[in-house]
């Protein structure tokens, strides 16, 4: 008999161990993308049991009920419910628990099971329970709930092997009867009676220990700390951004050095002409510039899952709460924004934990300002260009600290931004609170992490092989079409499309100190902030030769004054020089306004900031 | 002292300083000051597992005003801010 595809559904709290126990089954076989009409990541990963079956898993967001308070709630509670269309009504519904916090979890358990669906408890974790003192009398569980209930192990190897044959079991032989749905949202009083219904439950299957997590309280003694704990957040920020800016440097170089090799290549195996210009100049100098920065992609999610692995993002959202409060956002709001400091879309996206419609917008308006890994590209080549390499105090490196000034310059007008938006447009607003679950620590998993970075990555090298590549493409057709007439004097780039559009906008770039090179490459950098580096070597290297494609920071060094490249620095902090995050700001929000207004603030804030530092750079004689 | 001699008078969590440790006695959102409507303010604090009869300790506070606070609910931490603890009526 042929065995069809069945389908499961993780359900859980957050901090369950949910997305491990995923990792765990999946591995690599994973499909991140969204539900359709809303924005709400959907994870789907496949496995095969023990007894041959093929199995598509669903993580769905994490959920304290099925009430539904926001987006992801919503996807959880209608896919349980089966009312999404076209998606698979789950025939096995696995409800996640972290074996040493069962009270909200059996509470979920025993809500899930209004709804008929075939349910099984499983019990992750089960190995940092035991060690706690907790034991669960599982077969008595088991039928005190009336469902299946299994222990796990995600982290560990084969510690989902009882999980696995429990599929099995379930799924073999009669199909899993669904029974009759009686969910409906609780109410108050209900909810309290469905929650000492779980008491009651623990009480007689399960012996806790007295003693709460002794590693978690003496790390939460410092790091909560109310000033210890913030020169804590601010040393891990620091930390990062030397990491992203110094650490990664022997990497990029042999990249860099290995994109040359390849178009140096081509250049001696092809005759010169149209194609042999092309293929090194358009498709390798293009990409290869931005596969480059692979390696500060990488060291970003390291760091921001490393810490929300270990818990820590949590404790800083707590930490930020009233910081960020005075500026009118709300503690949530920080994980959002520490998210878009690697890239504003997935920030965006992440916004979805705020659950007030307001302190939302406001998140998502400022989020683009933080600055992205896509702006890296940027700065690294302005700054290694213009920013001598010695250390200040002995120990500071001063291009780190010019990157840290920017970072810190976008942090500060997102914060008053916000303030601002707060002040004039939301002036009867009350704020919404600010709870959330301090998870226990743990030890970050490098199976975890490595699978939340590998597909991180595949999502830029997908951007930097499709829109990035098609622009590149673009950029080079720009430039190098139409060919300069025969016996021409000038370089040929000053023929081109590309200099007639430069050379067009650069009257009204002028008072900021960007020449036509500078506007020909910001046009194809809307596509993607990083492209602007790949078109300004692109426009510079068919100016002058492979040589300069090779150098193009020596190039700039002798093109530009030092007051130009800190005007366009301080441009990139605040230009809205990215369509994904406009057409993502208008998807989340529902609303051309919103998009239309965050591209008329940043252009304004860009264009007036980077008028002053030019002015104020040409009166200091940087010109 | 007076604290060890009596049982403690019931208050609120949201008054309540670090260190403190009690008994909830139940809930009451109406007059907290929170933002949200009353049934939603108390689904969600039993939803984080603040209901009658569990064990709460303040375990940390924030740098302004004391606030939020990181509560022990039982054998959970939950940050929560003081205008929501106001709903939580402990002894």
């Amino acid at each position: 008999m042929e065995a069809r595809l069945m389908h499961l559904a993780l359900v859980g709290t957050p901090n369950s161990g949910k997305t491990a126990l995923f990792n765990a089954l999946t591995g690599s076989r994973q499909k991140v993308a969204n539900y359709p009409g809303v924005t709400v990541e959907r994870k789907e990963g496949s496995f095969v049991t023990p007894h041959g079956r093929q199995v598509s898993l669903v993580d769905l967001p994490g959920t304290y009920s099925l009430r539904g308070r926001s987006p992801d709630e919503e996807i959880t509670r209608d896919i349980v419910l089966g009312r999404t269309h076209g998606e698979a009504v789950p025939d096995l519904v696995l409800c996640v628990a972290d074996s040493t916090n069962l009270r909200l979890t059996i509470r979920l358990l025993l809500e899930l099971k209004n709804t008929g669906r075939p349910i099984a408890l499983v019990l992750n974790m089960f190995d940092i329970a035991r060690r706690r003192g907790v034991s669960v009398d599982v077969p008595k569980l088991s039928e005190a709930l009336g469902v299946p209930v299994v222990t796990s192990i995600a982290v560990r190897k084969g510690g989902t092997a009882d999980l696995l044959h429990l599929t099995d079991q379930i799924l073999s032989g009669t199909a899993p009867k669904s029974g009759e749905n009686r969910w409906r949202p609780l109410t108050v009083a209900e909810l309290r009676a469905t929650q000492r219904e779980a008491d009651r439950i623990i009480a007689a299957t399960v012996s806790l220990p007295t003693r709460p997590d002794t590693w978690t309280a003496r790390i939460d003694a410092v790091v909560l700390h109310p000033i210890g704990g913030l020169a804590i957040l601010l040393l891990i920020l620091f930390v990062m951004f030397q990491a992203v800016f110094a650490w990664t440097q022997p990497l990029m170089e042999l990249l860099s050095s290995a994109f040359d090799g390849l178009g140096q290549l081509v250049h001696d195996v092809l005759p010169a002409g149209l194609l042999q210009s092309f293929l090194q100049n358009g498709v390798i100098s293009g990409v290869g510039t931005v596969i480059v920065f692979l390696p500060q992609i990488i060291i970003v999610f390291l760091f921001i899952l490393l810490l929300e692995d270990f818990g820590y993002m949590a404790r800083a959202a707590f930490l930020m709460d009233r910081i960020m409060g005075g500026a009118g956002l709300h503690g949530r709001a920080f994980i959002p924004l520490l998210s878009s400091f690697a890239c504003a879309i997935p920030g965006i996206m992440a916004t979805r934990v705020i659950d007030n419609r307001r302190d939302r917008l406001t998140t998502i308006l400022i989020a683009p300002l933080m600055t992205c890994s896509a702006r890296i590209p940027v700065y690294t080549l302005i700054i290694s260009a213009f920013i001598p390499e010695r250390e200040v105090w002995g120990w500071i490196n001063l291009r780190g600290l010019v990157m840290f000034g920017l970072y810190a310059a976008g942090i500060a007008s997102a914060l008053g931004l916000s303030f601002l938006v707060k002040f004039f447009m939301w002036r009867d607003y009350q704020p919404a609170p600010f709870m959330l679950e301090l998870p226990d620590y743990k030890m970050p998993r490098v199976h975890s992490v490595a699978i939340g970075i590998f597909n991180r990555a595949k999502m830029f090298l997908k951007r930097a092989g499709t829109t990035i590549f098609a622009m590149m493409v673009l950029i080079w057709f720009l430039a190098s079409f139409p060919q300069p007439p025969v016996g021409a004097h000038d370089p040929a780039i000053n023929y081109s499309l590309a200099a007639h559009i430069g050379k067009a906008v650069a009257p009204l770039l002028e008072p900021v100190g960007f020449n036509w090179q500078i506007a020909v490459a910001l046009i194809p950098g809307m596509a993607a902030r990083e492209v602007a580096v790949a078109a300004l070597g692109t426009v510079y290297a068919i100016e002058g030769g492979k040589e300069a494609a090779a150098q193009i920071g020596e190039v700039l060094a002798t093109k530009w004054s030092l007051a130009t490249a800190l005007s366009l620095l301080v441009w990139y902090i605040f230009a809205p020089q990215c369509a994904s995050t406009l057409a993502v700001i208008r998807r989340e929000t529902g609303s051309w306004k919103w998009m239309a207004l965050t591209f008329v603030y940043m252009l304004v804030l860009a264009y007036s900031a980077s008028l002053a530092t030019y002015n104020i750079a040409l009166a200091l004689g940087a010109g | 002292m007076n604290e060890h001699r009596n049982p403690q008078r019931p208050t609120r969590l949201g008054l309540a300083r670090r260190g403190y440790s009690g008994v909830i006695q139940r809930l009451a959102a109406h007059g907290a000051g929170s933002a949200l409507p009353d049934a939603e303010l108390e689904s969600r604090l039993i939803e984080l597992g603040f209901v009658e009869g569990a064990r709460v300790e303040i375990l940390h506070e924030g740098i302004v005003s004391r606030d939020p606070i990181a509560v022990r609910v039982d054998n959970v931490t939950i940050a929560v801010r003081r205008r929501e603890a106001m709903a939580v009526i402990v002894a």
